[in-house]
């Protein structure tokens, strides 16, 4: 009796899935199988899984370091080239907007000072902080996750959603961590979701990544009231951060219906950031 | 006599040459994002793997493309284990392939990796999203998916050169 192409196919899967193939130490069958199990047991937190998990991210990571270094070095060049021929006409802009801002420096010095005081009057809550300087060992965002890699971890003092900052800009929060290194989810990710206030008509949203170099504005009553060049702050509500933390500008010249913000920090561009944890302090 | 033990080695590590690549791939992640350009990613440990796996099988071992994927997700930030999944997926496949050709034509083994990556990544991302509420832009797998998919034809044509170079043109 001649085999059936049904059969053909059986015994052409079998042999590519199930037996050993020469000159392979371990059969596809065996490593599938494992792999589905950590898969399974990382879903739900098994102990020996996580440490290994860590131990595997630490080397993964510093060994990613490492190799990047080639490809950084084209990447620092490029940006460096495209910066220079960019240098002139971005010096005028900038000398103007010096100007600008030298002006609203004064204003904000006045407010910020004056804010102190009332806040002692009304008996309002302020923050302490705890700040660590860290510096980003990768930054290879994939086309479906935005994240970077930092260089302090649980060692440093590091903790679980201390807030990231670029500056003063507020670029993302720490979501995995390590001994001595921590993964910080971006703003523009498309799973990060943070509570912010649209200054000047103080309207709560929720700021969501788009998974592009932007985010956008969900879950708002008030949309007409927003406005171009609008600016967006933490605001503090959850208790994650603490409110006023910059972090873009309304962004409605695009031509999507979103309501889209532009991050004031480059995302591409982290070389080092700040991570800073925030408790209520006692007036 | 030394000059024979260097060309020796020289020529070890040339052999090894697409399992170093694949450690590269993983843990360097080649993004090119620095050129801005919009909806440009592809996959190459796909390629990589499916080509090898094809027309060289002893050139990549399966324990050193499990542990290249375990490296891959730690780095892209993915759930530990699904691009392990997924590479192992592509060897089986490739592996089917290479035992229902009779005569290889370089067509076949390019739409069949279309095929493989569709049912991959689609696997990949349905683990991803329903077991670990991972959320993702659907439009960008697909472009990824369609660069990688075009991007095979040029590496396949490369990774021939090197293989012929290397191994000899009969030693399949």
């Amino acid at each position: 009796m001649q085999p059936s192409s049904r059969d053909d196919f059986i015994i052409a899967i079998r042999s590519a899935f199930l037996k050993k193939e020469n000159k392979q130490k371990y059969s596809l069958s065996a490593l599938i199988l494992l792999t589905l199990a950590i898969l399974i047991l990382g879903k739900y937190d098994f102990k020996i899984i996580n440490y290994s998990k860590i131990s595997l991210k630490e080397i993964a990571y510093r060994s990613t370091f490492v190799f990047s270094t080639p490809e950084n070095l084209i990447k620092k060049s490029f940006i460096a080239t495209k910066n220079h021929f960019l240098v002139y006409e971005e010096n005028k802009i900038l000398k103007e907007k010096v100007k600008d801002l030298e002006t609203i420096n004064y204003n904000s010095e006045f407010i910020l000072a004056e804010n102190e005081r009332l806040k002692d009057t009304l008996n309002e809550l302020n923050f302490s902080s705890n700040e660590i300087l860290a510096k980003v060992i990768v930054d290879k965002q994939s086309p479906f996750l935005k994240s970077i890699i930092v260089n302090k971890g649980s060692k440093h003092g590091a903790e679980l959603g201390m807030a990231v900052l670029d500056k003063e800009y507020l670029v993302g929060k720490i979501v995995e961590l390590n001994f001595t290194t921590s993964r910080v989810l971006l703003l523009s990710d498309l799973n990060s979701k943070i509570p912010v206030d649209i200054l000047p008509n103080s309207i709560q949203s929720i700021l969501s990544g788009t998974g592009k170099e932007n985010g956008k504005i969900q879950y708002v009553k008030e949309e007409a009231l927003i406005e171009n060049e609008n600016k967006v702050f933490t605001s503090g509500a959850g208790g994650i951060f603490k409110p006023g933390i910059p972090i873009g500008e309304i962004d409605k010249k695009q031509s999507n219906l979103d309501i889209n913000v532009s991050f004031f920090s480059d995302f591409s561009q982290l070389r080092f950031v700040k991570l800073r944890s925030f408790s209520p302090e006692e007036n | 006599m030394t000059k024979l033990s260097k060309l020796n080695i020289f020529k070890q590590f040339l052999e090894k040459g697409p399992i170093i690549l694949l450690f590269i791939a993983t843990l360097n992640e080649f993004d090119f994002n620095y050129l801005e350009l919009k909806y440009f990613s592809f996959n190459f440990p796909f390629i990589l793997i499916y080509y090898w796996s094809l027309k060289r099988p002893g050139s990549l071992g399966y324990g050193l493309i499990f542990l290249s994927g375990l490296f891959n997700d730690a780095v892209v930030g993915l759930p530990i284990g699904v691009s392990s999944l997924s590479y192992l997926f592509i060897c089986g496949f490739s592996s089917y392939l290479r035992n229902i050709t009779l005569r290889p034509s370089k067509i076949n083994d390019w739409f069949f990796f279309g095929f493989t990556i569709l049912v991959v990544n689609s696997l990949m991302f349905a683990i991803s999203n329903v077991f670990f509420n991972v959320q993702i832009i659907y439009s960008d797998v697909l472009v990824n998916i369609l660069f990688t998919f075009l991007f095979y034809i040029i590496f396949s044509s490369l990774f021939e050169y090197y293989k012929n170079f290397v191994f000899g043109a009969s030693n399949v």
